[in-house]
């Protein structure tokens, strides 16, 4: 198999995730967008890995540490939506202004 | 072509349609289920690759975990899960235009940079369980321990945020 078979395919599915990042409205919606482009990156590590038939695993136990941080990363992203949507009443990233400069409104 | 490369380019196929319709559909329950057959084609593309622990990491948490954490978050926090989200194209244009930069810009890069390179497949050592195990607990064992450490710190983070009240903001 070519090696650049897989990342072509992490490529355009790193795309994806960034259009997804920059299209969508809601917050978790937008975390969907993030594990899109974790994922793309771990294809990335594991088809590395199968290239260079690396003794150490290094590309594989990167790939399931990545995993472990995404698991982490979306907890704690969503307890803070979750926090965010009881005193907010919403989840739209662009509307959590509390913290903007109010002079430049 | 080999059955390889079919069955590569079908899950490859399978991968992407479903991950443009996470990022396209106004349904928010459709797009976390189109999550589930994303990751699930990602995980095939591991087993493909030899990466067969990773593989099935990858059902675990992200099938398993995080889309259940993702379908949770959308029921908690958006009580009609009806169709809506519809973004204009004010929105839809500036973010396909740098999707479609980004993507041409990897792409075009990793396949001119990688074009003669080929993997061995029948060459390459199978990440099974053991193997993985072996190579986590000889090799990577101080990672580990401090990944686990990382893990413990957004678990009380996580529980921290949730007892947070509405008084606090």
């Amino acid at each position: 198999m070519p090696l650049w078979w897989p990342l072509l395919l992490a490529s355009l599915l790193f795309a994806l995730g960034v259009y997804g990042v920059l299209v969508r409205r809601n917050a978790v919606l937008v975390l969907m967008g993030v594990e899109l482009m974790l994922n793309a990156v771990n294809l990335n590590l594991v088809a590395f890995d199968a290239q260079l038939r690396d003794v150490l695993h290094a590309g594989q136990t990167l790939a399931l540490f990545t995993i472990a941080i995404a698991a982490a990363e979306i907890g704690l992203g969503l307890a803070v939506v979750l926090l965010v949507f009881r005193t907010h009443g919403h989840v739209e990233p662009a509307r959590l202004t509390s913290l903007a400069d109010r002079d430049v409104e | 072509m080999t059955w390889v490369g079919a069955v590569f380019w079908l899950l490859a196929a399978v991968t992407l349609g479903s991950a443009l319709l996470v990022v396209t559909t106004s349904n928010l329950v459709h797009a976390a289920l189109w999550l589930v057959v994303t990751l699930g084609g990602v995980a095939g593309v591991y087993l493909l690759l030899a990466a067969e622990f990773v593989a099935w990491v990858q059902v675990l948490v992200y099938v398993g975990a995080v889309v259940v954490l993702l379908l949770f978050a959308l029921m908690l926090t958006q009580a009609p899960t009806g169709p809506h989200d519809r973004p204009g194209p004010a929105r839809v244009l500036p973010a396909a235009g740098v999707a479609t930069l980004v993507a041409v810009l990897l792409a075009s890069t990793v396949v001119a940079g990688f074009h003669g390179v080929s993997i061995d497949l029948d060459a390459a050592v199978v990440g099974s369980a053991e193997q993985t195990g072996e190579t986590i607990f000889r090799r990577w064992v101080l990672p580990f321990e401090v990944l686990s450490v990382l893990l413990l710190a957004a678990l009380v983070g996580a529980i921290v945020l949730s007892r947070l009240r509405g008084e606090e903001r």
